[in-house]
């Protein structure tokens, strides 16, 4: 194909990113951020012109290239996007540039102001290793509108009185005194790493979902692990050293066991198409057209579906997301919730209902089941909980239920939905992401308890905060609506008593996203701390303004993005041999006005 | 019965497919009727604290500007034929996904041109009032910002040609709601009340959404003339009828305040004044109706449905009307008699076409005389320092007299003061449920007669209260009162409210002025046999409104009131239960809030030490298991040699099995 | 001579030389007879190269001899470093690398 390799470019240009920022030095800690920044936005701009050269009423794969990798076993680079993989990169490109941009303080200045409750230590030992990034700490917290506290401040001033003697004399004491002593120790983090790691993320969240080749998707999918394994590890709350770390082995456990059943399936599947062939292959569009035997197939689908429903993660495989997403630094939750678990129900539709038909036929109640059971079971835990980062991933928990329903009620309005679902909830879980980070980066602290009633002091933040929760519970007029609703009514269709049973999870929806508005932003304000808290700043505005934008554009004009997931997923369910039930008593042929634009391409009937 | 023909010859309205003509001229215009007030909100809410001096003009003048524009397309469509006054315009394409087609359109019809015009009026009286009730509130332009966003939900929610737009106003007045009652939101209970508000309209959103996921499956679209035109050929099933009337009931209770959903509604009057009198007075809490109404071809189809919203309207007058007999909170009591006069409404709508017309009717009358009360109720708060207890009050009439003169009006309107809109209104929905015929006929109708009569009573007694006996309140001392009359800008709008509810009944009722402009959206009961003639019921109705009137006056008139209420320990039976809303909340409570709580605490106990359990459990296991095989490794370099010659026997006597085997 | 015989020696000296591996302390015997050991199954090579007619089996005899040499310089070294700081030769007293 003579066209632009836009895939390509996408993978590398994060990737080289990554490479460079990683060898930067550490005292160059605002080169780093600034270049992350713009690579990450000048992926963004590619994805959104790979976007316009999109045709979305083309079937197949687009922008498709292909080149042998390890030619023995059938294995190439092959990558190519069709409208669901597409939407998700799109959504990856967008999140990490607010992610960098969100995570501006979070290493060097931002979490010494978090710990700066607790005056003095905060920066000292920062410039034990590295004199250089005291300054850098003092700047970006002095800059940085997240560094507000008492912490920031003697950042600054530790800065500006710079010499490595200084911090000596200051730095046993601490040590002493500082009874958490690994506490304030944020010395040990490098900037430049940090958002290498972030640049790193990108490259594989793009290549898990430009992919084309089952190899090299499993080699992305488990290639993502790792730089998220040292973002929580390593950048997580500096006072939670063990929680930490545990929320990473298990994070990283978990999905290394997914990873390897869906291994072995990826294996069977080059068997049995060695089998069926004559040669063996990892393209997914040869694998597609194979007719594998339905018993085979259940096992291949058992393997990749435990994989994806641990990625997801679906009921009862979720019990890593809240260690992690609470463990995670923010930007990383972001990245993690919005984008990483979406790989899962990405993988759900592209590869379990696609590639193994009968088995997704027969084990479609057993989804449904645990996704119904999932939407009460996390919202439930929801409203719970009192950790609002915890909180926010058990709401994950009742969408992912959601989106596997649509995924599996086999009909393209619910499919259609669900992959926009997928879009929407990146947006409005990185929002609330967003939001509860910047709290903690004030507070210091994510028990919903110390909070209350600030709505009057950051006002702002609140209103971006309710935004972002009203998205959360599909409120029409916001993005999530649309999704949510496509997903119920197109369960509808095809299985009543599930949607009833679904459609009543909207009331804890409710429930649990304005519980916790109440808990933190209205009342009066009985901690006096909170008096003092800053609204929200220039750069944290510049980075909740896109998210606010979408959440409302999409929601009042979602046709765009429809337009290109639909063709997709229509072909997905059509070529399994699912259509839409038709309604039971249509309407006599109504007049023309009503509906001047209802062309249905994609093999609807 | 001799009275069964009036339902059944009633004209159905789409027996032939439901057809709406394609807006032009001045009706393409009329998505500004929503994008003025939202413009205005949005202006006031992303300009932040720059706006704040504007704030409360520009809200008001995109308020009124759209009433303006109302009031121009009403004109337009006056002057068009009757039949030809449905005007559907598309605007652009929402969601479409292959069968499933949904656009943002409106229709500017007959029905939703009077809501217009009710909520844009009433809404810019009220912005006008509001002007003076917030002056002092440093938040005064979010105010506005959210009484804007208000009125382009309510808005979408009429105009909408389709019944997702409808869902998706019906969605944010819910929102606005949720904003206004909590705009106090550093007060506890302004905020519990709002989060109570939003929760239990959201349990009749799930029948909203269930409702047009049924309409959905079975026709195939959610537009209004699709799904009316099917409702209407009787095309679908009786069964699946019947489940689309109750689901959208339930919506229509869980918006209108009506059992079971009732008890948020008192408890929203946390909200400022203003709020109350046009979200929970005048305009939101009516959606029910309206819903019930535009829905008409589909409750027309179903018997059953219909029994049921005429059951819940007559039990909710009775709720509403003994609730509000024991309250001494001036807006707690106007928010019940708020319920019960919807309870009139749903009862009227319940009886079908021939109610939908009255059920409108007194929902237009209501409109003015409640907000009109609601602003009085606020003027009375205003001037004694924000008390709202009945029992502090007492002989205002001297110090307000605007607020008692207009405030009288609309209490006379209420009540069926011969002339005055309630009288008109009210009395054709007792003498139409009358002639419904037959046991239920007189049940229904003896019930609306007795709600007339307890709401002469409970009204009287507020009246009384406020304005008339011995003051109750001190100009002296630590809690001095100095009661005194609004600014102009309060005043005016409570004068043209007042205005309103002397004669919006008569001009609506004489002549069939109303019920002939909404018949082609309505329908209209052909008139059949009355059970009682009009004189005898007019009469009946005003004998008994006289005897809650006199009740009232002998009680609190006549007789001093006490300074504090009796404590529950001294109370009836009846007045313990009715002072805590007839044991609703405490319903609610133990059947939903504390199970759930319980079940809420059980699944975090469960999740953490089951499920996870079994995770952390599983990984303690193998950690357990490595750790006993660790101490095979002893160090000893001849029992490592030991091992590794018993595994090459295994391995060679395995191999020599298999050979042999 | 019947091959076999050889075949037979060999598995005598390989049992000898695991035997002495396993009950012996002395790290110098154990080394002996791990070399014992090598040397059986170098005969064991040759015999079959002898009865099979080719050369395979004394070209892995050559290979096995020339890593067996190996082995013993290393081995011998380490044993003499362990002899000299631990006084003693005794394999049971080296197992400081468990669990």
């Amino acid at each position: 194909m003579n066209t632009v390799p836009w895939l390509t470019i996408l993978l590398i240009v994060p990737a080289a990113g990554a490479v460079v920022v990683a060898a930067l030095p550490r005292r160059h800690a605002t080169l780093a951020k600034q270049l992350a920044l713009g690579i990450t936005l000048a992926v963004l701009v590619l994805a959104v012109l790979a976007t316009f050269a999109y045709d979305p009423d083309k079937a197949g794969f687009q922008f498709g290239q292909s080149y042998d990798w390890i030619s023995t076993f059938g294995i190439s680079y092959s990558v190519g996007a069709d409208g669901i993989s597409l939407v998700l990169m799109l959504l990856a490109a967008l999140l990490v540039p607010v992610v960098v941009l969100s995570s501006w303080d979070e290493v060097d200045g931002g979490d010494a102001a978090g710990t700066g409750r607790v005056p003095a230590p905060a920066p000292a030992p920062d410039a034990g290793g590295s004199p250089g990034q005291v300054g850098d700490g003092g700047i970006g917290g002095a800059g940085g509108i997240a560094g507000a506290g008492a912490g920031a401040g003697a950042g600054g001033v530790g800065g500006g009185s710079g010499g490595g003697t200084a911090v000596a004399l200051a730095a046993p004491p601490v040590v002493t005194a500082a009874a958490p002593a690994q506490v304030a120790t944020p010395a040990g983090r490098s900037v430049p790493a940090f958002f290498a790691l972030l640049l790193a993320l990108e490259a594989g969240m793009i290549g898990v979902f430009a992919a084309t080749d089952v190899f090299l998707f499993y080699v992305f999918f488990e290639a993502m692990l790792i730089p998220m394994y040292f973002l929580i590890g390593s950048y997580g709350p500096v006072k939670e050293q063990a929680q930490r770390s545990y929320a990473a082995v298990k994070f990283l456990v978990y999905s290394l066991l997914g990873g390897l059943l869906m291994l072995a399936a990826v294996i069977g599947l080059y068997v049995v198409s060695a089998d069926n062939l004559g040669h063996g292959t990892f393209d997914f569009a040869t694998l597609r057209q194979m007719e594998i035997t339905p018993g085979v197939q259940k096992l291949l689908f058992l393997g990749f579906f435990v994989a994806f429903a641990i990625k997801a993660p679906l009921f009862p495989f979720h019990t890593w997301l809240p260690d992690a997403g609470a463990q995670s630094p923010t930007g990383g939750a972001v990245l993690l919730v919005g984008v990483l678990d979406k790989v899962g129900t990405f993988g759900l539709i592209r590869y379990c209902i696609p590639l193994f038909p009968d088995a997704a036929d027969y084990f479609a109640p057993l989804v449904l089941g645990l996704a119904v059971v999932g939407i009460f079971y996390g919202a439930l835990l929801a409203i719970g909980q009192r950790d609002m980062k915890r909180l926010v991933a058990y709401t994950s928990l009742a969408h992912f239920g959601f989106i596997a329903l649509g995924l599996f009620a086999f009909t393209s309005q619910a499919g259609t939905g669900a992959v926009l679902y997928m879009v929407n909830h990146g947006l409005s879980t990185g929002l609330l992401f967003l939001v509860v980070g910047f709290l903690v980066s004030r507070r210091g602290t994510r028990d919903v308890g110390a909070y209350g009633g600030l709505a009057k002091v950051t006002p702002v933040l609140a209103g971006v905060f309710l935004l972002a929760g009203l998205s959360s519970l599909a409120l029409p007029g916001t993005n999530s609506f649309v999704s949510e609703f496509l997903v119920l009514v197109g369960t509808f269709t095809a299985n009543k008593a599930l949607a009833i049973v679904a459609t009543c999870g909207i009331v804890l929806a409710a429930i649990y996203v304005l519980y916790l508005y109440q808990r933190t932003m209205t009342g009066p304000i009985v901690h006096e701390e909170n008096r003092v808290l800053h609204d929200l700043g220039l750069r944290e505005k510049l980075v909740v303004a896109p998210m606010v934008a979408l959440i409302v554009a999409l929601g009042v004009y979602p046709k765009p993005l429809l337009d290109i997931i639909r063709p997709t997923v229509t072909a997905t369910y059509a070529d399994i041999g699912k259509s839409d039930p038709a309604p039971t008593h249509p309407a006599a042929a109504h007049p023309a006005s009503v509906h001047p634009a209802s062309v249905q391409p994609g093999g609807h009937s | 019965m001799r009275v069964e023909p009036v339902l059944l010859a009633a004209t159905e309205p789409g027996n032939q497919p439901v057809h709406y003509a394609a807006a032009s001229g001045v009706f393409s215009l009329s998505w500004l009727l929503i994008v003025l007030p939202l413009a205005g909100a949005a202006v006031l809410l992303f300009g932040g604290r720059r706006t704040d001096r504007v704030g409360h003009i520009i809200g008001t003048l995109t308020a009124a500007a759209s009433f303006v524009l109302g009031l121009v397309l009403f004109a337009t469509l006056l002057g068009r034929d009757g039949d030809d006054r449905a005007l559907s315009q598309h605007l652009y394409s929402w969601i479409p996904v292959n069968g499933f087609q949904v656009d943002v359109g409106l229709l500017v019809d007959q029905l939703s041109i009077v809501f217009v015009l009710l909520i844009t009026g009433v809404g810019t009286l009220i912005h006008i009032y509001s002007i003076g009730y917030m002056a002092h509130d440093p938040n005064r332009r979010k105010f506005f910002a959210y009484m804007n966003l208000f009125l382009a939900s309510m808005l979408l929610l009429v105009l909408g040609n389709n019944f997702l737009s409808l869902y998706a106003g019906w969605e944010l007045v819910g929102l606005s709601s949720f904003l206004l009652i909590k705009f106090w939101e550093d007060r506890p209970a302004a905020a519990t009340a709002a989060n109570k508000a939003f929760y239990m309209n959201r349990v009749g959103d799930v029948g909203l959404a269930l409702a047009i996921m049924f309409m959905f499956a079975t026709v195939g679209s959610t537009s209004y003339a699709d799904v009316f035109g099917a409702a209407a050929a009787g095309v679908i099933g009786y069964g699946t009828l019947t489940a689309i009337a109750l689901l959208l009931l339930l919506a229509a209770c869980g918006k209108s305040g009506q059992f079971p959903l009732q008890a948020w509604l008192p408890d929203a009057m946390e909200g400022p004044t203003p709020i109350s009198a046009l979200i929970h007075a005048a305009t939101m809490v009516t959606a029910g109706v309206y819903l019930i109404v535009r829905a008409g071809p589909i409750f027309d189809g179903t018997q059953a449905a219909r029994t049921v919203v005429v059951i819940i309207g007559a039990a909710t007058i009775l709720i509403g009307c003994v609730i509000g007999c024991a309250y001494d909170d001036i807006k707690k009591v106007l928010a019940y008699s708020t319920v019960s006069q919807i309870g009139y409404m749903f009862l009227a709508v319940g009886l079908g076409p021939a109610g939908y017309a009255l059920g409108i009717m007194h929902l237009l009358a209501h409109g003015f005389f409640k907000a009109g009360l609601f602003l009085g109720a606020g003027s009375v708060i205003h001037g004694m320092d924000d008390d709202q207890d009945l029992r502090h009050y007492g002989g205002l009439w001297r110090y307000m007299p605007i607020t008692w003169v207009t405030f009288g009006l609309g209490y006379l309107a209420i009540i069926g003061f011969p002339g005055l809109s309630g009288f008109f209104t009210k009395d054709r929905i007792i003498e139409t449920a009358f002639d419904k015929g037959g046991t239920s006929g007189y049940l229904l109708g003896s019930i609306a007669l007795l709600g007339a009569g307890i709401t002469a009573f409970y009204m009287t007694r507020l009246f009384l209260m406020t304005f008339h006996g011995k003051p109750r309140w001190s100009s002296e001392g630590p809690a001095a009162k100095h009661p005194h009359e609004s600014p102009v800008s309060m005043t005016g709008p409570m004068i043209v409210l007042a205005v309103g509810s002397v004669f919006a009944g008569g001009l609506f009722v004489l002549g069939h002025s109303l019920q002939d402009w909404l018949e082609p959206v309505a329908g209209t009961g052909v008139e059949g046999v009355h059970t009682f003639s009009p004189v005898v019921l007019t009469l009946l109705t005003l004998v008994v409104t006289a005897g809650g009137f006199a009740g009232a006056y002998l009680r609190y008139q006549l007789r001093p009131v006490e300074s504090v209420a009796r404590p529950d320990t001294e109370v009836s039976l009846v007045t313990f239960a009715a002072r805590h809303d007839l044991f609703a909340n405490t319903f609610n409570e133990t059947v939903a809030m504390r199970p759930g709580q319980y079940l809420t605490r059980f699944l975090v106990w469960l999740d953490l030490v089951g499920i996870d359990g079994l995770v952390r459990g599983s990984a303690a296991a193998i950690g357990g298991l490595s750790g006993r095989m660790r101490r095979l490794q002893t160090g000893f370099v001849r029992s490592y040699a030991l091992s590794m010659l018993g595994g090459a026997v295994l391995v060679v006597g395995a191999l020599l099995l298999v050979r042999a085997g | 001579m019947n091959p076999a015989n050889y075949l037979i020696l060999s598995a005598l000296l390989f049992t000898i030389g695991t035997v002495g591996v396993l009950v012996r302390r002395n790290a110098i015997v154990v080394f002996m007879s791990i070399e014992l050991m090598l040397n059986a199954v170098n005969l064991t090579l040759v015999t079959f190269s002898r009865i099979n007619g080719t050369l395979d089996g004394q070209i892995m005899a050559f290979f096995v001899m020339v890593v067996a040499a190996a082995e013993v310089v290393i081995g011998l070294a380490i044993i003499l470093s362990i002899f000299r700081t631990r006084r003693s030769t005794s394999v049971d007293d080296v197992n400081l690398l468990k669990y």
